[in-house]
């Protein structure tokens, strides 16, 4: 056996990637696709479809005939699979628009008070029609923030652990709590605020902050522990095992194996129960009410949140009131997607 | 239909007097499925027994009522006795938890802690049981130097257990299971999904762990069975529970069996 491969042959070969697109089919792709959204502005223009969604309508449709039309001399398993991606990107695409949509619109019109003041001044002297230069949600950032922590402080180990006993411990009652948290998560916001009313704020004869996390951690637990048995049912039952071979009593396989496998995903559980309760307006307004002062005491007295603020200037109506009601939704999604990133970096990653 | 209750304890009394691990007349099922049938063998401490037969015959159900891992299983049963010195394992007043810490056991698939580094990953059994042992850099070089794996490993300690080949994995697992000091070391087809270079330092690694363990393994390769093993023992099922044809030196056991059954298999005639 000889091999004539010399080394200037060996020299000329480049890294190529054969299987990718041709320059040409792909200009001729994106060429196709701007006509039809040319024309379909033409026909919004000329006929009775009309808006955004008219255009997009039309650009849908014309793109499924383009399709039709090019893939004419092709097989018929071809023609379905292009006409098939078509469909689903535009299905893709329609379900990602409403999304678009409010947080399109929560920064068009929320951006205008996003000032200094906004982040360090609460409305304690400031009337609800006084320019944007004066007051902020000082108090309403740092209230949610408060509730919040504190009721994932009561969540977060109790959701883990039932977790951990429906999937772990399995047992007598693992029918029970699992009835028990998926109906719990079937209750309206409005009635976990009632129950911490009758049972709390009445009791205290004061609206706090407390109140408000209690509501919120009835809300919060079951969307954490389904969450978390979700996850921890993934761990493969081999680690379990190995960890038993090892002389490990259950507990500690399930807190030193067990957990620290999933660590991400129970990150996850807790972002999913933080964002199930950081918008909940109709709970606090039974528990924690509001307020226009900075407060940090979370057992004296009412205090402000980022929904509850909202709310109280979109009744207000006037268009300064509006327009920080509009601020503070901008504000609320804004602390979402922050602690979302930073759970998603400091949770750190399964290494599976 | 042989006799069931052979031992290897006669050939063993002659060189070592002391018995590691025994069991009489043991039996397993799952739930109403009697998958295994009045086992009694000897292990001769500080020895290998290699535990052979066709698939289903219930090799690995066996080992794993030596170290109470059968329990795990939904609607298992057992019956007879497992005695560790003397010592039945299934008395209510055991606990099971200290029986595995001195019957270790390595597993088909490698299962390293994913979560860990490779240092964690072979002093977790340490941690894991609440032992005192001085020494934690001493353990990880000696557990896998033994398991033949400090050489390749040394450098990179802190790198994640999973981060390392399938035969590493596997290595990273006996190291683990070395750590905690057992008596007895069980392995259930430890090389079943290893290549070749890894199933011949996997071996060498039985040969050396021999001299201070007992070892039991389970293998479906009965080239590997004939290398590592001291004795052999021979399982078989007719479709019922598995149950013990014969059990003896693996020389005799390769070269010149009592049951022709046992002499068909090993020649590779079923199976």
């Amino acid at each position: 056996m000889s091999t004539t491969m010399s080394s200037e042959t060996a020299a000329t070969v480049e890294p190529q990637t054969p299987w990718s697109t041709p320059r040409a089919i792909r200009i001729r792709t994106t060429s196709v696709v701007a006509l039809s959204a040319a024309f379909a502005v033409v026909v919004v223009l000329f006929t009775g479809v009309a808006g955004i969604d008219g255009w997009a309508i039309t650009f849908m449709g014309l793109s499924i005939v383009v399709v039709l039309a090019r893939t004419s001399r092709a097989g018929s398993k071809e023609r379905k699979d292009a006409l098939m991606r078509v469909i689903i990107t535009s299905a893709a695409v329609t379900a990602f628009a409403p999304w678009l949509s409010i947080f399109g619109s929560v920064i068009l019109k929320g951006y205008l008070g996003i000032r200094p003041n906004f982040f360090s001044q609460d409305m304690r002297t400031t009337t609800p029609d006084d320019f944007l230069e004066f007051g902020g949600a000082l108090h309403a950032i740092v209230g949610s923030l408060l509730m919040v922590l504190i009721a994932s402080a009561i969540t977060l180990p109790l959701g883990i652990l039932s977790g951990v006993y429906l999937t772990e411990v399995r047992g007598r009652l693992t029918f029970l709590v699992r009835f028990v948290v998926q109906s719990m998560s079937g209750v309206p916001s409005i009635v976990a605020g009632l129950f911490i009313y009758t049972t709390w704020v009445t009791a205290t004869e004061s609206f706090s902050a407390f109140a408000g996390a209690l509501a919120l951690a009835v809300l919060m637990l079951p969307t954490v522990a389904r969450t978390a048995e979700e996850v921890l049912k993934l761990v493969p039952e081999d680690l379990r095992a190995a960890g038993y071979a090892l002389g490990a009593r259950q507990w500690r396989t399930a807190f030193m194996v067990v957990i620290p496998t999933v660590r991400s995903g129970l990150t996850t559980a807790a972002i999913l129960g933080v964002a199930r309760v950081i918008g909940e307006t109709a709970p606090l307004l039974l528990t924690s009410l509001s307020n226009s002062a900075l407060r940090f005491h979370p057992f004296d007295g009412p205090i402000a949140s980022l929904p509850t603020y909202v709310f109280g200037y979109l009744q207000i109506g006037t268009e300064y009131a509006i327009a920080r009601a509009w601020t503070g939704s901008l504000v609320l999604l804004a602390i979402v997607f922050v602690l979302f990133t930073l759970a998603r970096r400091f949770g750190g990653k399964d290494k599976r | 239909m042989s006799n069931t209750s052979t031992t290897v304890s006669a050939t063993a009394n002659e060189t070592t007097a002391f018995a590691g691990l025994e069991t009489r007349g043991a039996h397993a099922w799952f739930g109403k499925h009697h998958a295994l049938r009045d086992i009694s063998l000897t292990f001769p401490a500080r020895t290998v027994t290699g535990i052979i037969g066709p698939s289903g015959c219930g090799k690995s159900t066996f080992i794993r009522l030596l170290n109470r891992m059968h329990e795990f299983i939904p609607g298992a049963a057992m019956a007879g006795s497992v005695l560790l010195h003397g010592n039945d394992i299934y008395e209510p007043t055991v606990d099971a938890a200290e029986v595995r810490l001195k019957v270790g056991m390595v597993f088909q698939k490698p299962n390293p802690f994913p979560a860990m580094t490779i240092r964690e990953n072979v002093l977790s059994g340490i941690k894991l049981a609440h032992l005192k042992r001085p020494n934690h850099d001493d353990i990880v070089e000696n557990c896998l130097t033994r398991a033949g794996l400090w050489k390749e490993v040394k450098d990179r300690l802190g790198a994640s257990g999973g981060s390392l080949s399938g035969g590493q994995q596997q290595r990273l697992c006996i190291a683990r299971s070395l750590a905690v000091e057992p008596e007895v070391l069980l392995m259930d087809e430890p090389c079943s999904a290893l290549d070749p270079g890894s199933t011949l330092r996997i071996e060498e690694t039985i040969k050396e762990l021999a001299e201070k363990i007992t070892v039991i393994i389970v293998t479906h390769n009965m080239q590997q069975a004939s290398r590592v093993s001291d004795y052999c023992a021979f399982f078989l099922t007719d479709g019922g529970p598995g149950y013990l044809v014969e059990a003896d030196s693996t020389r005799k056991i390769f070269t010149n069996p009592s049951d022709p059954r046992t002499a068909d298999y090993v020649q590779g005639k079923f199976g």
